[in-house]
């Protein structure tokens, strides 16, 4: 018996939560000029193609969107039970000078984030690094915080969040439901 | 899917779908090299041993580099043939080397078959750089990618091996990978050099033919490796000389023509320019022999990656 979930955003809210998102990278960053997205693979990759097209949209200007994968970056290679594949790195532009907005699904320890920084530095030294995901879980293990958050969602940890996009999934929805230990 | 081994040690016992994971991990990996800082820290605090009881510049040089770039320790060891025994002093050495802490092993030896005698002693993993006449993984892996990268596919192509069949790992490391991708493969040289138990291979595995004349072997090729033709084949008189030998089966453009349009000319290194192959084609278009080279890094990279913790999670 698996329990299909709580809903927490159907597209329509997702679509608002990116636009308004990309009207905040702008308004903070005094336009559009230096910026450069950088999903982290892989639900960021598409948040981030999503988020430069809104952008475009209102500054008419073309940003540049890059892709990271942070599988070498992380810091419980040892403890997995698996080796995770490596997926595509694509960063278009050097990074130096520039103010490189991560983008990322969910927040959860920020280990993944800390992992990204590392890697953006390998890459150049930027401006600033930013951070805007989608949700905001809590239960943060390392001090960091995101500039821009689509939705604040208090969870548990026995829970998990499914995200599914267009891209990748064929629709749009972000659903919480428990993990199978978790599930009462 | 995880790679569920603890060893690298031939592609004989490799399924297609781990062939393609390494191959993918490659790709990966290859982005890093491109990088202004061309170093990640996935495997700080690993210790990797270099050990080679035989002479190698680009093999030995490629596995550094690719731990270097992951972070990892790096020893390296250069065995003396003159100072080590055979098998017990091996295992003793093997002894040695767990209780210093290597997570893994990277060993050549001039005898086929050391390194699974090594697997078997050590709780590291062991990586074979080449093992007497037997197997060079790294290298078929490599020589994969390479082709791979160009022709977007190995399955249905090609593969022409012409040398000395019969003193060659790379030949028989790559005709279990090209194999098990789905190539064809024919291995073509003079009957001194492909002896019976090389037709014995060529009996049991479907995708393998024999050839003795180069002529009709590179007929329609899409690949065609060139071994190095080492000279001491002459002394022990199974060749009569190095111009007949060249006559018959050296890469001219002449015999090139026979092969495919675009058919990529490959050589594990290092070249008798003017013997196997001559200087235009070992430098025109056609050939991927530097990117064979390169290609070395971000292969080995991905074997360190792929298996490293792997012994821990298998026992």
């Amino acid at each position: 018996m698996t329990s299909p979930g709580k809903v927490l955003l159907q597209a329509e809210e997702i679509r608002r939560a990116l636009s308004r998102i990309a009207h905040e990278i702008v308004e903070h960053n005094r336009g559009a000029e230096d910026i450069v997205l950088v999903g982290i693979q892989a639900r960021g990759a598409p948040l981030a193609r999503r988020l430069a097209n809104s952008i475009e949209t209102l500054e008419s200007i073309v940003v540049p969107v890059g892709r990271l994968d942070i599988t070498l970056y992380r810091d419980d290679l040892e403890r997995e039970h698996f080796r995770p594949n490596v997926r595509e790195t694509q960063i278009p532009v050097d990074l130096t000078e520039k103010n490189v907005v991560l983008v990322d699904d969910v927040l959860y320890t920020g280990r993944t984030i800390r992992a990204a920084m590392d890697a953006v530095m390998d890459y150049g030294r930027p401006r600033t690094i930013q951070l805007a995901v989608l949700i905001d879980r809590g239960h943060r293990e390392l001090p960091i915080r995101a500039d821009y958050v689509g939705k604040n969602v208090p969870t548990s940890r026995a829970e998990e969040i499914e995200l599914h996009l267009l891209e990748t999934d064929g629709k749009d929805e972000i659903i919480l439901v428990p993990t199978p230990e978790g599930a009462v | 899917m995880p790679l569920e081994r603890k060893d690298l040690l031939d592609l004989d016992d490799f399924s297609s779908e781990e062939i393609t994971l390494l191959l993918e991990t490659t790709a990966a990996m290859t982005e890093i090299l491109s990088r202004p800082i061309r170093r990640v820290p996935t495997l700080r605090g690993k210790t990797i041993v270099n050990m080679f009881y035989e002479a190698s510049t680009r093999t030995r040089s490629s596995f550094e580099l690719a731990a270097k770039n992951l972070s990892a320790d790096l020893v390296n060891v250069s065995a003396s043939q003159s100072s080590v025994e055979k098998g017990e002093s091996l295992i003793d050495t093997m002894r040695t080397l767990q209780a210093l802490g290597a997570d893994m092993l990277v060993m050549r030896h001039w005898e086929a078959g050391a390194p699974y005698l090594a697997a078997s002693w050590l709780h590291a993993s062991v990586i074979n750089a080449g093992d007497g006449w037997h197997a060079h993984p790294s290298q078929a892996l490599l020589d994969l990618y390479t082709v791979q990268e160009r022709r977007g596919a190995i399955e249905g192509l090609k593969l022409v091996i012409v040398g000395d069949i019969l003193h060659s790992r790379v030949a028989r490391s790559n005709l279990w990978g090209f194999g098990k991708m789905g190539a064809r493969v024919v291995l073509c040289g003079p009957p001194t050099l492909v002896t019976p138990d090389i037709l014995g291979i060529a009996e049991n595995l479907p995708w393998v033919t024999i050839s003795y004349d180069l002529d009709e072997a590179i007929a329609d090729a899409d690949v065609v490796m060139m071994l190095r033709l080492q000279r001491e084949r002459m002394a022990s008189g199974l060749l009569p000389s190095l111009r007949e030998y060249a006559a018959r089966f050296g890469l001219t453009q002449k015999r090139m023509r026979r092969a495919r349009p675009n058919a990529l000319i490959m050589h594990p290194g290092p070249m008798n320019q003017g013997v196997e192959i001559t200087p235009e084609l070992a430098y025109s278009e056609q050939a991927v022999i530097e990117d064979q080279v390169a290609n070395g890094v971000a292969v080995r990279m991905a074997i360190f990656y792929l298996l490293a913790g792997t012994s821990e999670r298998i026992a």
